[in-house]
């Protein structure tokens, strides 16, 4: 028996040994972004380079590339008349490439109106309800993430810059609390994996930093976009939490923060991710 | 879902070139394994064949079964003798054929 222990201690320092090599193998390749001063993070690296090269070849192709699927399907949804003012997005904001190129990266923003930051999704509502008076589209029904990511496509390569001071830092305040509180069964805050242990090896994936530049991202797990919230959900179940319902103040705080987290990463949205 | 495929193949060819066509087309793959909140099969609703011809002569066709993911992207080389059109067709289980062209012609 006391044989058997020592073997499996053998193996186990074995195999720390091995999976520490390879960790700082895959580190070396990760390239990043500096971080400003007062960052949690040195170098700031999008999840794009925690990614195996075929995955990253499928986003870099923008024909290959299935989140363009979504952004051809939001382009025609563009200059679509719909609601009882006769309008489209197009009668309004004109042509997408320009008038909301940088508007996806700097998301939410604050609203005067709402008294409170509003993030994409929202805003795309808001514009439905208010100004062409129609029907607002459901969260995670294809029609507002598709539009949601042809919006913030026009940002793409743009480095993401949300205001957090002002009326927005006790938001920020927020999102961070939650970004620091372990919920769930397993005990787990979103730091526990993403800041303190990113780079390793978990439930067959690389962890990531867990920036949202990509997204909506092509999970090709899902195969179809997923909104941010959505993957904030995904995160809280997996850790067997409650989550916070999509579009609620408190995600949309952790939006804000971990957008935060992300200051200065180019948007990649569609990026393709497992 | 009537969306248009994407595909991508260069405008013009030398005579006898051989070219590469890479083909994307917005479809769910329904496999016919999944069920739903209520327990029930989701039925199978697949694109079961794509083809490809060149001025009326077949290029490439192949069968696309259960296990291939959504959105199926296929990419295939093909020779160009002749200036003309590529007609793509892809077949869903329910009958309903999506069809795109695209022309290409013959460099001087």
């Amino acid at each position: 028996m006391v044989a058997r222990y020592d073997s499996l201690a053998l193996l186990t320092a074995v195999a720390l040994v091995l999976s520490g090599f390879a960790a700082s193998g895959q580190e070396a390749e990760r390239k990043g972004i500096p971080a400003p001063p007062g960052h949690v993070f040195k170098t700031i690296i999008s999840g794009y380079e925690y990614r195996s090269k075929e995955t990253r070849a499928l986003q870099d192709d923008d024909l290959e590339n299935p989140g363009f699927l979504a952004i051809e399907r939001a382009t025609d949804m563009w200059k679509t008349v719909e609601g009882s003012e006769g309008k489209s997005c197009m009668s309004c904001h004109g042509d997408a490439e320009t008038s909301m190129k940088g508007v996806g990266a700097a998301m939410p923003k604050w609203s005067e109106k709402l008294n409170k930051p509003v993030n994409l999704e929202q805003q795309i509502n808001i514009c439905r309800s208010e100004h062409m008076k129609a029907e607002p589209w459901a969260f995670k029904s294809q029609q507002l993430t598709d539009m949601t990511a042809f919006v913030r496509n026009q940002s793409r390569g743009m480095p993401v810059t949300v205001k957090t001071d002002g009326p927005m830092s006790p938001w920020f305040e927020k999102g961070k609390q939650i970004y620091y509180t372990r919920v769930g069964q397993l005990d787990l805050a979103c730091a526990s994996c993403h800041e303190q242990n990113n780079g390793k090896f978990l439930r067959a994936d690389f962890l990531s930093q867990g920036q949202s530049n990509g997204f909506p991202t092509y999970r090709l797990r899902d195969q179809r976009l997923i909104p941010l919230h959505e993957r904030f959900e995904g995160c809280m179940f997996d850790v067997r939490g409650v989550p916070y319902k999509p579009l609620s103040d408190e995600f949309l705080a952790l939006e804000l923060y971990v957008a935060w987290r992300g200051i200065g990463l180019p948007v990649e949205t569609p990026s393709v991710r497992n | 879902m009537a969306d248009r495929p994407r595909i991508k193949l260069p405008k013009e060819a030398k005579q006898g070139e051989i070219i590469q066509i890479k083909t994307l087309v917005s479809h769910l793959m329904e496999s016919g394994q999944r069920k739903d909140a209520q327990g029930k099969t989701i039925p199978r609703k697949i694109i079961n064949k794509f083809t490809c011809e060149f001025n009326g002569k077949a290029v490439f066709a192949c069968a696309l079964e259960p296990a291939i993911s959504a959105n199926p992207y296929i990419q295939f080389d093909a020779r160009v003798d002749e200036a003309g059109t590529f007609k793509f067709a892809w077949t869903d289980d329910d009958g309903t054929v999506i069809t795109a062209e695209e022309k290409i012609t013959l460099k001087a």
